[in-house]
């Protein structure tokens, strides 16, 4: 297993370097001279040759490259024009929020997903089946940032029962300690912040996970059914097990395998689906702050943003392969 | 499983019909603004603007038609293109094997390392706007699925007596891919084709959503959704309507895509909806 790992982490070595690369050029096809955009309009043919030599882009293509890719592996990505901060702090900030409202998604869509999709399962066909999938298939086609608006107008808007935008109502929640806004308040003991906390994410990670939650209430479902027909279900059910413990200790256990495999790849939908519900949301996190950016046009930050995304995507993905040959040993490439 | 084909075809009739027909159905001209007539809720059939007027006073169920056409064809173009170079790559990945499949399967495994949306995201922000590097941003990552799907199938199919048979008739590997891989290789592409057909028209409105997709002076959904998000709490139909519109058609495009998927291919089954 050990090797296998080290193999696999390794081949994602190259992966990384191609996708650097890939998005060096995109930032080189941008259409633009990049010293006239920072040195502005009216600098001198003086200036812009100046600057030219001090950022390097004088030299040959493949050169700047390397340095762009050397500087990157170290973290620095240079200062963002917007913030006038390195563009690493500037996430890294951000990433908390992201990190929350994308937890509290994925709790929210399993809460709902699973007893939907077993209680579908384990009666094919009737109403709750037809109900159920109906719903599976609504979160499906429901696109996550009209579906937010929708839950800002009924809840904000007409109830006028939750929060509409940000994390946290000014001057509840305590000292940060992790970032985490509901952790930081249950840790300080502060239950009217975790409670305000709770408040705030509920709206946007119920539209963040409806996708989910409909992908994943399909997948239970199917899985279940597969199961059902295995011999050991029937042997269960023969030696006069009630129904009810034959569902969930010997279909739904084993039913799981494929539920989790799909929490994994679609944490990957919900990490740029998280760029567009932060945005209606307000919701101050890193997918918020790649708008923000690119409507800034500040290129650094952008780029270092596309990269830690990446980088995230292809560690999930990396996790994911990890958390598979631990659950099944049969695994090996 | 007829019920999805009949509501499902019928909800696609009915926007692709609008589509096409455009000027003829649309009771005004989407672009057409008016001051007299901002920001008025639907009247449905008690008044001129069935489904209410925007900020700029423009009609929100003509706006709606010409959205169909603009969202319908570009996700039309993004399939089309996309299944086009995915099988085309996907055949001779599976067919010759060894280093073109190694390349091939190399440069699938670095786009498809972007999470989704991100990679069409970057195209636009850095290409900059424009129908041209939408369609481009929107293929990007869309013909991953074509690709892997139809390079597994071509590897049997290389395999079966009739692509030998072929072979040792003298045809070429050109003629083989082209007469004897890719007609086998359609079912299961239409079968991703709407899938894929889905999820263009959901990420079309999210890039024009963020204001990266067409320029804003063509109407969209996603467009009308960005404007209408600002209104949501004095104008509600801003919002509701061209979201509705997306949600139905993607919603009915799904419903197709299930019962042509339980016809075609049941063991695409888990394949899920992708980007």
């Amino acid at each position: 297993m050990g090797t296998y790992l080290l193999r696999r982490l390794v081949g994602t070595i190259p992966v990384m370097i191609l996708i650097s690369l890939l998005v060096f050029l995109l930032i080189q096809a941008a259409p633009g001279d990049p010293t006239l955009m920072l040195l502005g309009e009216d600098s001198t043919q003086e200036d812009i040759d100046q600057a030219t030599k001090r950022w390097g882009l004088d030299q040959p293509i493949y050169i700047q490259y390397v340095k762009f890719f050397m500087s990157a592996a170290q973290g620095d990505f240079g200062r963002s024009f917007k913030y006038d901060e390195p563009v690493l702090d500037v996430i890294v900030n951000r990433i908390p929020a992201t990190l929350e409202l994308a937890g509290a998604s994925v709790v929210i869509a399993l809460i709902f997903a699973i007893p939907l999709g077993v209680w579908a399962a384990a009666k094919p066909n009737s109403w709750v089946d037809n109900t159920g999938t109906t719903f599976g298939l609504f979160g499906i086609s429901m696109p996550s940032f009209w579906f937010g608006i929708m839950l800002i107008l009924l809840f904000a808007g007409i109830l006028n029962i939750l929060p509409s935008a940000g994390r946290d109502t000014y001057g509840i929640s305590g000292e940060p300690i992790t970032g985490f806004y509901i952790l930081d308040s249950a840790l300080q003991g502060n239950w009217a912040g975790v409670r305000d906390g709770a408040e705030h994410v509920f709206l946007p990670a119920l539209a963040l996970g409806s996708n989910m939650l409909g992908i994943l209430m399909r997948v239970t479902r199917s899985s279940v059914l597969e199961v059902m027909n295995e011999e050991y279900v029937t042997t269960a059910r023969a030696k006069g097990l009630v129904e009810r413990k034959v569902l969930w200790r010997h279909v739904f256990s084993n039913a799981l395998i494929p539920v989790i495999t799909v929490v994994g790849l679609e944490l990957g939908t919900l990490l740029s689906g998280s760029i567009i519900v932060e945005t209606v949301f307000s919701w101050p996190g890193s997918g918020s702050l790649l708008v923000t950016a690119l409507n800034a046009r500040d290129h650094p930050l952008v780029t270092g943003l596309v990269l830690v995304y990446t980088a995230a995507f292809v560690a999930i993905n990396f996790l994911i392969d990890v958390l598979y040959a631990i659950i099944d040993p049969r695994i090996r490439y | 499983m007829r019920t999805k084909v009949y509501i499902g075809g019928s909800i696609v009739a009915i926007f692709i019909i609008a589509g096409a027909l455009g000027p003829l159905v649309a009771p005004y001209d989407p672009n057409h603004q008016s001051l007299e007539t901002m920001l008025q809720g639907p009247q449905w059939f008690w008044g001129p603007h069935f489904l209410g007027t925007d900020n700029l006073g423009r009609d929100i169920l003509s706006r709606i038609i010409f959205g169909a056409r603009v969202s319908l064809l570009i996700a039309f173009a993004v399939v089309f293109i996309s299944g086009f170079v995915g099988v085309i790559l996907g055949a001779t990945s599976g067919y010759f094997g060894g280093n073109i499949d190694f390349t091939i399967q190399k440069f699938v495994e670095v786009v498809w390392a972007f999470p989704p949306l991100l990679l069409a995201l970057s195209i636009m922000a850095f290409l900059g706007q424009g129908l041209f590097n939408l369609i481009l941003a929107l293929v990007a990552q869309r013909w991953i699925q074509y690709c892997r799907v139809t390079r597994g199938q071509s590897l049997s199919l290389k395999a079966r007596e009739f692509v030998i048979s072929a072979k040792s008739l003298g045809a070429s590997d050109a003629q083989i891919i082209a007469r004897h891989i890719i007609p086998n290789l359609i079912q299961v592409s239409l079968v991703i084709g709407t899938f894929a057909m889905a999820s263009s028209i959901i990420s079309e409105a999210s890039l024009s959503f963020l204001g990266l997709g067409v320029p804003p002076e063509i109407p969209t959904w996603g467009t009308m959704l960005a404007d209408g998000r600002i209104y949501i709490s004095t104008a509600w139909w801003l919002a509701l309507f061209p979201g509705l519109s997306i949600f139905v058609t993607v919603l009915g495009i799904n419903l197709l895509g299930d019962a042509l998927r339980d016809v075609l291919d049941p063991r695409l089954k888990r394949a899920g909806t992708g980007i």
